[in-house]
């Protein structure tokens, strides 16, 4: 009796087709309710106009490689202004057979980044390895000595320098903004006014004024006979202007470590440069990494304005290629393809920060 | 007992033996600050010197003296009349405007656009959420100029001559020249409808002051939204009506190589009108989704359950709980997009950059210019945060 029971029972009632499967999963995400299903309708109808017209722009009618000429008969988009030119775009005035140099350092900060990715690997000697394979990169883009050339800055262009920019700028604005951050939170009324008002000043502006002001004041600042190169002068304005979003954020940390922690420290007996050093600092600035990620992001994005100051960044050498006669009239194909390096740089950080973020608030 | 005794001595204020001054906290945080100040002073006066020294040596002039000599240069787009025989003050009143308007233009319809791709994006239809997920990550992750400068180029490169202007909808003309709307011809019963208007918002405030306190006093509700939509429609109607419905389309029509008649709006504007609020709504967009998704699940139930209809938990209770979140995000994207609208000097859309840049060029008065610039943002951002404070004190949560 309970065997044929037992074997009735496996022959379970499917639900209805209606609700599983793909037609299920459309029913529930797609045609619930009348004003969904309208909604859907005028959605695919709307992405049957746009995306097979844009397919066949992109791929299907595309010159893929061909010198100017032959990109003028086609109907869809003309890619060749790019294989003819990648060179260019991508390294500026580079010397031609030098521009290995600035690939390996290219490179190795992507080795670096990739290997900074795991949060295992993070410890003092990756810090060291940090500043030892940012000097490295330096003196292979410069040259001069081991036997290789030395490339005046002024060649320096296209992705090494937006790398350059970003990289560095973050890099040597993050103490600047834990400094300001700490001034910020000072008990000391003075030093938290400076910081104030340099904080609040600097967001109250748009870069680009800041980039002019490195551009063409910053020459009168030093004294007869001293002179810094253009990148520098764009570098030390981005430097300037990213510490100030980094002190904010830095402060949003400092925030978020408990009224206990500082209290703790100090009735231990701890001085307030120890506190900061050994307990406060490390919770904070650990609180702050996924911002950190999304100014480095923000960072990446705007040394693109150093167009406008006239040096050879990803976006400059790229316009400097539309200007040549030969290739004029392509700019949406070259400024699509800038536009997906700049999107691949940026989302990859940006899932990056996620999943940081999610990893880091379980472990609190 | 010792240690007691020196303990007590120092909570006292009277030491029985003399600490030195720099284990005292607060005459050492003197110190750090007089020394702090020493050295910002000094890098001041290093880089002030300097420049002194530097604009003598180039025997530049400094002060404000430019602002009165005739600028010589035209500006393509101005608000107030201007020619090339104005002052420079004037051309760079023409630029603040100039980026008043386009960030006034662009701020509204970057909430609206905003507001709408955040709710697409919490939307239960797969579809149109993907849709808005998919443009927020694109937009946010390409730089801003690399977008004007596409919308620019779309100008110059696809769009055809006014000969060929592309006309999605009658009266609207797409060509390399800008965009050319049809728009009615001035009146003055327009004047009349603006001032109507305004009288009707001040009646609409009063309307929602008295509605809400006899709500508090009797409990019944007045149907504010409806009363004021209609006055707000109403007033203006009716001053339309009683100057006899006057009304005449401009309609824009091809004469000899441009277009004569009806509102163009140049290439520059609507590049840089485009950049910046496809960029901002994406950032608009996840402030708005945030902020919706900050009021708990919990909040619309009690809502329901003691009898609050559709609309009216939205109004009173998910939507003011809402903004409180959304409010202070949305307002640094708005002076974002206000501080990115200096990039019209990438594009040549006279703003109040691109002007300052051009009187620096033709001056040499590059740290009179430069200040300019900062001062003329900073006047915005500093005025934006105040009123943001003062919203910020209003809307704060009582707490009991």
């Amino acid at each position: 009796m309970e065997n044929v029971l037992q074997q009735q029972q496996p022959e379970k009632i499917k639900p209805p087709v209606t609700h599983i499967g793909l037609v299920g999963w459309a029913k529930a995400n797609l045609f619930n309710g009348w004003f969904n299903s309208v909604l859907t309708v005028v959605t695919l109808l709307l992405l049957y106009k746009t995306v097979p017209p844009l397919i066949r722009w992109a791929f299907i009618n595309a010159v893929w490689k061909s010198a100017g000429t032959g990109c003028r008969e086609a109907t869809g988009a003309c890619w060749s202004v790019i294989s003819a030119n990648y060179r260019f775009i991508f390294f500026g005035f580079y010397p031609y057979d030098q521009q290995w140099r600035p690939l390996v350092a290219m490179l190795l900060l992507f080795g670096l980044l990739f290997y900074s990715r795991n949060r295992h690997h993070w410890n003092k000697y990756l810090g060291y390895g940090w500043i030892a394979g940012l000097f490295v990169m330096g003196f292979l883009m410069k040259g001069g000595f081991l036997g290789l050339t030395s490339v005046e800055s002024t060649k320096w262009g296209g992705l090494p320098l937006t790398l350059l920019l970003s990289v560095f700028g973050l890099t040597a604005a993050y103490p600047l903004g834990v400094l300001l951050a700490l001034g910020r939170q000072s008990e000391m009324r003075g030093i938290k006014v400076l910081c104030i008002v340099y904080i609040e000043l600097i967001r109250g502006v748009p870069l680009i004024s800041l980039l002019f002001m490195g551009s063409i004041i910053f020459p009168l600042f030093l004294p007869e006979g001293v002179t810094i190169n253009k990148i520098l002068r764009a570098q030390i304005a981005i430097i300037l202007f990213t510490a100030a979003y980094i002190a904010e954020v830095v402060r949003g940390g400092l925030q978020g470590v408990p009224r206990g922690q500082y209290e703790a420290a100090e009735s231990l007996g701890l001085n307030i440069y120890l506190t900061m050093r050994l307990i406060v600092l490390p919770q904070a600035l650990k609180i702050v990494i996924p911002p950190t990620v999304s100014i480095l992001i923000s960072a990446f994005k705007d040394t693109s304005l150093v167009v406008i100051i006239a040096l050879f960044d990803l976006l400059k050498t790229t316009q400097t290629v539309l200007s040549n006669p030969k290739w004029l009239g392509f700019s949406r194909e070259a400024y699509i393809f800038i536009a997906l390096l700049y999107f691949l740089g940026c989302f990859s950080m940006a899932n990056y920060s996620r999943k940081l973020e999610k990893e880091l608030a379980t472990d609190n | 007992m010792r240690v007691t005794d020196t303990h007590d001595n120092i909570l006292n204020g009277s030491p029985s033996e003399k600490i030195p001054f720099w284990f005292d906290p607060r005459k050492r945080a003197i110190i750090y600050q007089i020394g702090v100040f020493c050295l910002v002073g000094l890098l001041a006066y290093y880089l002030v010197n300097n420049t002194l020294l530097n604009l003598k040596r180039q025997s530049i002039a400094t002060g404000w003296g430019f602002l009165h000599k005739e600028s010589a240069f035209e500006i393509g787009e101005h608000l107030i009349p201007y020619s090339a025989a104005d002052t420079y003050s004037r051309a760079l009143v023409v630029g603040a405007l100039n980026t008043l308007k386009v960030s006034f233009v662009g701020i509204v319809i970057t909430i609206f656009l905003g507001t709408f791709v955040g709710i697409a994006r919490l939307s239960n239809n797969w579809l149109v959420s993907k849709l808005a997920g998919i443009y927020i990550e694109v937009m946010q992750d390409i730089p801003i100029l690399l977008q004007l400068f596409f919308w620019y180029s779309l100008f110059y490169e696809f769009f055809p001559s006014p000969g060929q202007a592309l006309s999605p909808i009658q009266g609207v003309f797409i060509c390399n020249r800008g965009l050319i709307l049809a728009v009615p011809e001035a009146q003055t019963a327009y004047k009349f409808m603006l001032a109507a208007f305004i009288v009707g918002c001040a009646g609409v405030y009063f309307l929602r002051r008295w509605a809400r306190r006899r709500q508090a006093e009797s409990g019944r509700i007045f149907p504010v939204f409806w009363v004021s939509a209609g006055i707000l429609i109403g007033f203006p109607l009716i001053t339309w009506l009683s100057f006899g419905a006057p009304f005449k389309l401009s309609i824009p029509e091809l004469q000899g190589f441009n277009f004569k008649g009806g509102m163009t709006l140049s290439p520059e504007f609507i590049a840089l009108l485009l950049g910046l609020v496809l960029y901002t709504a994406a950032f608009v967009a996840e402030v708005v989704r945030a902020g919706i998704q900050s009021v708990s699940k919990g909040q619309r139930e009690a809502a329901m359950s003691i009898g609050l209809k559709t609309g009216q938990v939205l109004n009173l209770v998910i939507l003011p709980q809402a903004l409180r979140v959304i409010m202070p995000p949305l307002t640094s994207q708005m002076l974002n997009l206000t501080k990115n609208s200096s990039l019209a000097v990438a594009i040549g859309f006279p703003d109040f950059v691109s002007v300052a840049n051009t009187t620096i060029n033709q001056t040499g008065q590059s740290i009179e210019g430069v200040a300019l610039i900062m001062a003329v943002y900073l006047i915005f951002s500093l005025s934006t945060s105040v009123f943001m404070n003062w919203y910020n004190k209003k809307v704060k949560l009582v707490e009991r």
